[in-house]
């Protein structure tokens, strides 16, 4: 909220700028507008500009790094007062053994020696000491360390509010001294405009640009732990590592053999769901539906593609599996109450709508002529539909399947919900089997340290996931814009 | 009927728009009285009353918007396709209503065939196209006699020997002349009695044009062809007998040659000399 | 020339196959559009079989099941010290007061056990109630006070039929002795006392059944009597306010360079190929990057709305600027010409021209993303959205879950009473989703322009 404070202030100053320097535009131009080169509203957003940008862009760069150099300080308090030896006692001492789960016979304690998890542990200690939401039962020493790294990030908030207000005068008082009837007012803000929107469209190359790297960087980190080829032609998945090394089965398995075949089995099941029902329904909405028919069905399919996925999940769980399961029962099958056929049931209803629009726009799209030509010859329409208009939206209709494919791999919350944990590497529907993306959720969800093995596997598994669906979207957006270049 | 005098037009409620040479009764394969064709409310036909005679090319002209493809299409009934579309009147084929309950519109348009104003081969091979008609209409039991009704069909239609070896490429990467040739050959693989022609040469160059007309003229011995043109030359060079349609109307209709040297209607003079148009 | 003429025989042998083979394809049409229907009808079946599940689990959620009690609230129990300091009734001690009205309504209870049966029966959180009762009025302090506390939850199911007693409990609710008992006594949710009790408070017109406003105004609980979605909600718009006011700007601004201003050229190019994939990358792999970038990386909270903003203004940004552009692309060039004709700048042209025009479109496409970024759950999961939050979050910053997220959250609970919560939580978020939808659609139809 401090922050809002800051960013408050350097608004209002950029504001008193606008109005300053449209004063002083008027004034400077003699009280004749025409005198001057831009209109004096584009004087007051040039000095509002120099007032608002540079500040902003400071306290923008503030932000990260301050808690970042108060936490520095605090640490290096730590170690000189708190973790000296002149000052160690044994109460201190198995206090701070008990908080940073160290050895008990540890005499000193170094920081420089902590393990990252220990070193986590302290530095989030004294970060909710200062924010006052630490458990209760903590040791005063410890509040010591907390109190001044309060107060350094009180000082450093105090310096940085000094900073982004001077800045943020200096510019506005420079760029209104500049003010003259022949300063191309507009078009330098026009420039600072279009700089901005070029800034804005590059965010989605930096998006991707993040998640290949967040993805690569980390899943190398576990690609150096655990072999390439282990886990990607690995038949065994079991990412329980141990939290001491001394416990039994401390080794995780990391094969995701099991992951990608649940994964494929659960989309394959979908896309039986959704492709045929999707296509035939957007067959008879193009071909056959009487218009009132059309506008009334439509927005009703449509409904299902709006509806939230956890919504889905819930289905799927509560009613869609426990179907299964009694219909199974009831006539001697075995079915599993997270089984894959439930959880790919529900995916593929979903998809339906996904798979009808996609394929109602390429069977639009092939022209009238075709349709004329074959009824012309005297074609029923299931003729004309079956035999020129599928063939001619074939390569279409592909596109959109495989567009709708690289989703159900995506979809993530139906099978968090309704499809299994464990991983088991079958292709009996009706079975449990478990996904990538239910295995990136249980494996992140909760408390987590950031360098064990198991978190780093959701990396790996997330960069094979952004792989399959980036390969699967790209031809498949190729296929469908040669699609469209046919026809038109 | 055979002599469609004034009175007797007068007596049957025709209008009066025949001239010249008339069509003896035998001949009439066509026969359409009172047809009003509408798109929702606005009436694009009005009440046009013309024969068809078989085995003669029939062309209908007339300025843009006229009605003449509406008219055409009101033939086969390709304007069932369209959902605002309403035709009213009766046409009969060989003396059978085509608008009759009983009629089937399959086996209509499969006597009644259409050639279309842009080519329109389907994303096909050359040979699927032409087959296309005989397989859906189950015509043939055996890949020979299919074979041969490709060929015989290819070859009526000018086509065979230029695409003869190449029977298993596409028909859309034929010139738009050879795609034209290959849309009639497609409509006379189902061997109808009528082919339907709606300005089939609009969207061709001259030499291919004159290809088609040839090929008309030739197909003229065994159907029976009704040609939409807006080309005041090519009715005059294909026809036998010609319509002028205006505004929905049927102003005049008779030989191409009275229509052409001796029209009886101002407004057909006026277009066929190129005052309007 | 009309009917009296016979018509030429056919003699054609085509013709005659043809009409061999018609009966078979008039069937092979009706098949083929009843193949059409059936899917339609199979599709739309499903959405009413959803609906019908959620509402049919869920409606029973908006009431409540509430024991009237008369609570003495002594002076020296809650406030010794007689100054009404919040403080000091915030932290002071409601429960005696609860179980002391319980027992003098069932004053045969005398045993230890019997007293916990009857403690049992209103939910552990009625003494929460009667404080804040107590916070928005301390006149009541001292007097003898007519409350409806909130029945506990497995006796609220009961009544509301969600759970068959005598099946899933062990419980008979008409006592009559022939129907068995099917759990054994230690895994009964009820005892058979506390059956009795219900029974009694049932008879006496105790209990009352009214709409249940603690769902709208709670955060969540453990408890599923006393667990709302206002918490949720409220994280909810926190969370919407931040996607919004950073995709909107940016998606609308780098809209308008790629389709005004960016030369036709490689650069560009990758950028829009970028922006389609992205627009089919899982959800999930954003929630990734959010984790590794925001968290990791920036050290930013976990589980706040501000980190929850970010992370979907990133995944609708394509969607944005996709709808965007379209909305951009149907102004036709001639107002663009008309306005640089008479000597406007560029951008000028844009803002004060173009931008109004488009502004329809994309407000729309807004809308619709804003309604995906309030349904999505995956990558909130991801960093940290899906903790326990009891209090309802007052700033972007504060820990806080979204309606979702929270519905995950109880599905995933195992008590009954969280079922119908969870059905009741998908109707509102459901609810909202139409809404914004049919705000798009208006907007569309209202702004709809023909060129």
């Amino acid at each position: 909220m401090d922050t809002l404070l800051v960013i408050g202030a350097i608004v209002i100053l950029a504001l008193i700028g606008f109005v300053m320097g449209r004063q002083r535009a008027i004034a400077r131009s003699g009280g004749d507008p025409r005198a001057l080169h831009s209109l004096p509203n584009y004087h007051g957003h040039f000095v509002a500009l120099w007032a608002a940008v540079p500040a902003l862009v400071l306290v923008v760069l503030w932000l990260p790094l301050e808690p970042m150099l108060a936490m520095n300080a605090a640490l290096d308090y730590f170690q000189a007062n708190i973790a000296d030896p002149g000052n160690m006692d044994t109460i201190r001492q198995s206090k701070l053994a008990l908080l940073l789960s160290l050895d008990q016979d540890a005499t000193t304690i170094d920081l420089s020696e902590l393990r990252a998890d220990q070193y986590a542990l302290l530095q989030t200690e004294i970060r909710n000491m200062a924010a006052g939401t630490a458990s209760a039962g903590h040791a005063a020493f410890m509040q010591e360390v907390a109190d001044y790294y309060a107060g350094y990030r009180n000082i450093s908030y105090i310096l940085m509010f000094a900073a982004g207000v001077g800045v943020a005068g200096v510019g506005a008082g420079l760029a209104w001294r500049r003010i003259a009837p022949d300063m191309r007012a507009r078009n330098r803000v026009e420039w600072a405009v279009t700089l901005f929107m070029i800034l804005c469209s590059t965010v989605a190359i930096l998006t991707t640009l993040g998640i290949v790297l967040s993805l690569l960087f980390e899943a190398l980190r576990f690609f150096s732990k655990i072999p390439f080829t282990e886990f990607l032609f690995g038949l065994h998945w079991s990412p329980q590592t141990a939290i001491r090394e001394d416990q039994v089965g401390s080794t995780g398995a990391f094969g995701a053999v099991p992951l990608f075949a649940g994964t494929l089995l659960i989309s394959f099941i979908a896309m039986c769901v959704a492709v045929p029902i999707g296509l035939l329904s957007a067959i008879y909405m193009a071909e056959y539906a009487h218009s009132k028919v059309r506008a009334v069905v439509k927005p009703l399919l449509e409904i299902l593609a709006g509806i939230p996925t956890v919504v889905y999940g819930f289905f799927a769980a509560l009613t869609v599996a426990p179907f299964f399961r009694d219909v199974g029962e009831s006539i001697g099958l075995s079915v599993s109450s997270e089984s894959a056929l439930a959880a790919g049931m529900v995916m593929g209803i979903m998809i339906i709508p996904f798979v009808s629009s996609l394929s109602d726009d390429v069977i639009t799209a092939v022209p009238q002529s075709m349709r004329e030509g074959s009824y012309g010859l005297g074609a029923t329409k299931s003729e004309t539909v079956r035999r020129v208009i599928l063939p001619a939206a074939l390569p279409g209709i592909v596109g959109g399947v495989l567009l709708a494919v690289s989703r159900a791999i995506g979809e993530t919350m139906i099978v968090v919900m309704a499809a299994g944990l464990g991983s088991n590497l079958t292709a009996n529907p009706l079975e449990a089997v478990t996904t990538v993306t239910v295995q990136i959720v249980t494996l992140l969800v909760g408390d987590q340290e950031f360098d064990s093995a198991k978190t780093l596997a959701a990396f790996a598994l997330g960069l094979m996931l952004f792989v399959m669906t980036l390969c699967l979207n790209i031809i498949a957006l190729h296929v469908v814009r040669k699609y469209r270049e046919q026809y038109d | 009927m055979n002599v469609q005098t004034k009175d007797s037009e007068q007596d049957h409620g025709y209008p009066d728009t025949t001239v010249g040479k008339p069509i003896l009764e035998s001949d009439i394969k066509v026969a359409a009285r009172d047809v009003s064709v509408f798109y929702g409310e606005k009436q694009a036909i009005k009440s046009v009353s013309l024969d068809v005679a078989a085995n003669e090319v029939t062309a209908f002209i007339g300025p843009s918007g006229c009605g003449k493809s509406t008219f055409l299409r009101a033939l086969n009934r390709m304007n069932d396709t369209i959902d605002i579309c309403r035709v009213t009147g009766d046409i009969r084929l060989d003396g059978e209503d085509v608008y009759d309950r009983k009629v089937d519109v399959v086996q209509l348009r499969a006597r009644v065939g259409m050639v279309f104003q842009k080519p329109n081969p389907f994303p096909k091979s050359i040979f699927e196209n032409v087959a296309y008609g005989p397989r859906i209409h189950g015509l043939v039991s055996h890949k020979s006699e299919l074979e041969e009704i490709v060929h015989s069909s290819l070859e009526r239609a000018g086509l065979l020997n230029e695409v003869k070896d190449r029977l298993d490429t596409p028909g859309t990467g034929l010139s738009g002349g050879q795609q034209q040739r290959l849309c009639i050959a497609r409509a006379i693989a189902v061997s109808p009695e009528v082919i339907l022609m709606d300005e089939p040469c609009s969207a061709l160059d001259p030499i291919a044009t004159a290809k088609i007309e040839e090929l008309i003229d030739e197909l003229r011995a065994n159907y029976t062809i009704v040609i939409v043109t807006h080309s005041m030359q090519q009715a005059a060079r294909v026809s036998q007998r010609t319509a002028f349609f205006h505004l929905g109307n049927l102003v005049e209709m008779g030989d191409t040659e009275t229509i052409f040297t001796n029209p009886e209607h101002r407004l057909t003079q006026g277009y066929i000399t190129g005052r309007f148009g | 020339m009309t009917d009296q003429t016979a018509p030429p025989t056919q003699t054609n042998p085509a013709m005659d196959r043809m009409k061999a083979s018609l009966a078979r394809r008039y069937a092979a049409e009706k098949r083929f559009q009843s193949y059409g229907i059936i899917a339609i009808i199979l599709a739309l079946s499903m959405l009413v079989t959803l609906f019908a599940t959620i509402i049919g689990t869920g409606y029973t959620a908006f009431v409540q099941h509430t024991v009237h009690l008369d609570v003495t609230l002594f002076p020296q129990d809650i406030d010794p010290e007689g100054n009404r300091d919040p403080e000091v009734l915030a932290r002071a001690d409601y429960q005696s007061a609860v179980n002391d009205a319980l027992y003098s309504l069932f004053p045969e209870a005398t045993g230890r056990s019997a007293r916990r049966d009857v403690r049992a029966l209103v939910s552990s959180g009625a003494n929460f109630v009667i404080r804040d009762m107590v916070l928005d009025n301390p006149e009541l302090v001292g007097q003898r006070v007519s409350v409806r506390v909130p029945l506990a939850t497995e006796f609220d199911q009961v009544l509301k039929g969600n759970i068959d007693p005598a099946v899933d409990l062990g419980v008979i609710r008409e006592r009559s002795t022939d129907i068995p008992w099917t759990l054994p006594p230690g895994e009964r949710l009820i005892s058979e006392g506390q059956a009795d009790y219900m029974q009694q408070l049932v008879r006496q017109g105790e209990i009352d059944a009214s709409f249940n406003r603690w769902f709208f105004t709670n955060g969540d609980s453990r408890q599923p009597e006393l667990a709302g979605i206002w918490g949720a909600a409220v994280g909810s718009f926190f969370t919407l306010l931040v996607t919004l006011s950073l995709s909107f700007p940016i998606g609308v601004a780098a809209a308008v360079y790629l389709e005004e201003f960016a030369p036709k050229n490689r650069w560009t190019d990758i950028i829009e190929v970028n922006i389609n994939n992205l627009a089919a990358v899982p959800s999930i792999v954003f929630g990734l990057l959010g984790l590794a970038v925001f968290l990791q990386f920036f050290g930013m909270p976990r589980s706040a709305p501000v980190v929850g903003g970010l992370v979907l203004t990133l995944m609708t940004l394509p969607t944005i600027i996709i709808a965007s552009r379209a909305a951009l692309k149907s102004v036709p060039p001639s107002i663009r010409e008309a306005a640089l004709g008479v000597g406007a700048s560029k951008l000028q042209c844009i803002f004060h021209h173009v931008l109004p025009l488009a502004m329809p479109g994309m407000l729309t496409g807004t809308i619709i993303g804003m309604a995906q970024a309030l349904g999505e759950t995956a990558p909130l999961l991801m960093i940290g959205m899906v903790a326990f939050v009891v209090d309802i979050p007052g700033s972007p910053m504060d820990p806080s879950t979204v309606l979702p997220v929270q519905i995950y959250l109880w599905s995933d609970s195992p008590e009954r009473g969280f079922t119908e919560r969870t059905s009741a939580a998908i109707m509102c978020l459901l609810g909202f989703l139409i809404f914004m939808n049919a705000a798009a659609v208006l907007l569309r139809k209202r702004f709809e322009r023909k060129w």
